[in-house]
């Protein structure tokens, strides 16, 4: 009784990142490439991510303390982050980048940095609510609900 | 893209059906030449391959994609451990630094030993100029990121039907020359 609970609750906090649009379709996509033998496959895709995005955030912060921002390359840093950012189904983050690349296209630095900021925000709030399903997710793989088949990709 | 649907839908279920039981051995054995500069797509594309029953080699650049094909120009003293790595089907990312998947397709298509390998594009940006010329210079076909895992079974499927079409075409020819009506 209790596990199925378990279950049921973190099943709905799976769903409210999607309904509160952290998420898009494209993460269920990851979901459906984990099976039993590659059971963390979306938490590596999105560790990979962060790590890997990083880099990113830091060259754009750099240009961004310039005095003639160089709107190109901007805009260059930006279209990566922004396709990674969409393989891993980061819907906020990604509307964040679109914006900022309008602003790039536009020449407007206050707008890159206005909107640098807030995908910072975006950025970092799904990294703390996607760490935390994970975590919450890794007891549920150690405990399986009773009865339930787990949808796996053969 | 409705170019590839109208392809696929050609080959109904009974066609892929016989095909499968045929190839039912070599399955296993597409080998797929993944080219994309960013780590989380090759990750990603890499397993979609894979749970779709392909081999996968993937590389961060068109230039590192050349070097594996051996299109680099290098020399190589016994170029013969290569043809055991033959590929299949290359799969390119469009915006790369120094070299894009358009620049690797063109070099595909120009090489006498490579160019029958399908080659497929994959881009963030869906601009139908962009997907006219890949698919111009000989492109099999255009995938707006993010890939997915139906885009990927569409290619699949492809390179399974891809023996039997060209069978089927000479067969056909053949028929269309009896019922050519001007």
């Amino acid at each position: 009784m209790e596990r199925n609970h378990f279950h049921r609750q973190l099943a709905l906090t799976r769903q409210s990142l999607f309904d509160q649009g952290f998420l898009d379709e494209q993460f269920i996509q990851l979901e459906e490439l984990q099976d039993d033998a590659n059971p963390n496959f979306v938490e590596e895709v999105v560790t990979l991510y962060y790590r890997d995005s990083a880099r990113l955030i830091h060259n754009i912060e750099q240009e961004l303390e310039k005095s003639n921002l160089d709107f190109n390359k901007l805009d260059s840093y930006m279209h990566q982050f922004k396709g990674s950012s969409s393989s891993i189904g980061a819907k906020k983050v990604k509307a964040e980048c679109s914006l900022f690349r309008e602003y790039c296209r536009t020449g407007n630095g206050e707008g890159c940095m206005r909107s640098f900021q807030q995908l910072k925000k975006e950025y970092s709030t799904l990294k703390k609510k996607l760490e935390a399903y994970f975590q919450v997710e890794q007891v549920g793989q150690v405990h399986p609900p009773h009865s339930k088949l787990k949808s796996f990709v053969v | 893209m409705s170019r590839n649907s109208v392809a696929s839908m050609r080959w109904r279920s009974e066609m892929i059906d016989d095909m499968i039981l045929s190839l039912s051995g070599d399955q296993d054995d597409v080998h797929v030449l993944a080219v994309d500069d960013s780590l989380v797509d090759r990750k990603v594309i890499e397993r979609l391959l894979k749970i779709s029953s392909c081999k996968v080699t993937a590389v961060d650049s068109g230039i590192r994609a050349l070097e594996f094909l051996g299109l680099d120009g290098e020399k190589r003293t016994s170029g013969d451990g290569l043809d055991s790595l033959k590929v299949d089907l290359i799969i390119t990312d469009y915006c790369m630094p120094e070299m894009t998947g358009y620049e690797l397709l063109k070099k595909i298509k120009q090489s006498s030993t490579f160019r029958e390998i399908p080659v497929v594009i994959m881009s963030s940006e869906n601009i139908m100029a962009r997907i006219d010329r890949c698919l111009e210079e000989g492109a099999e076909d255009f995938i707006v990121k993010p890939v997915k895992l139906s885009d990927v079974k569409r290619i699949r499927d492809y390179m399974a039907t891809r023996d039997i079409r060209a069978r089927k075409d000479e067969e056909g020819s053949n028929f269309n020359k009896r019922e050519v009506t001007p």
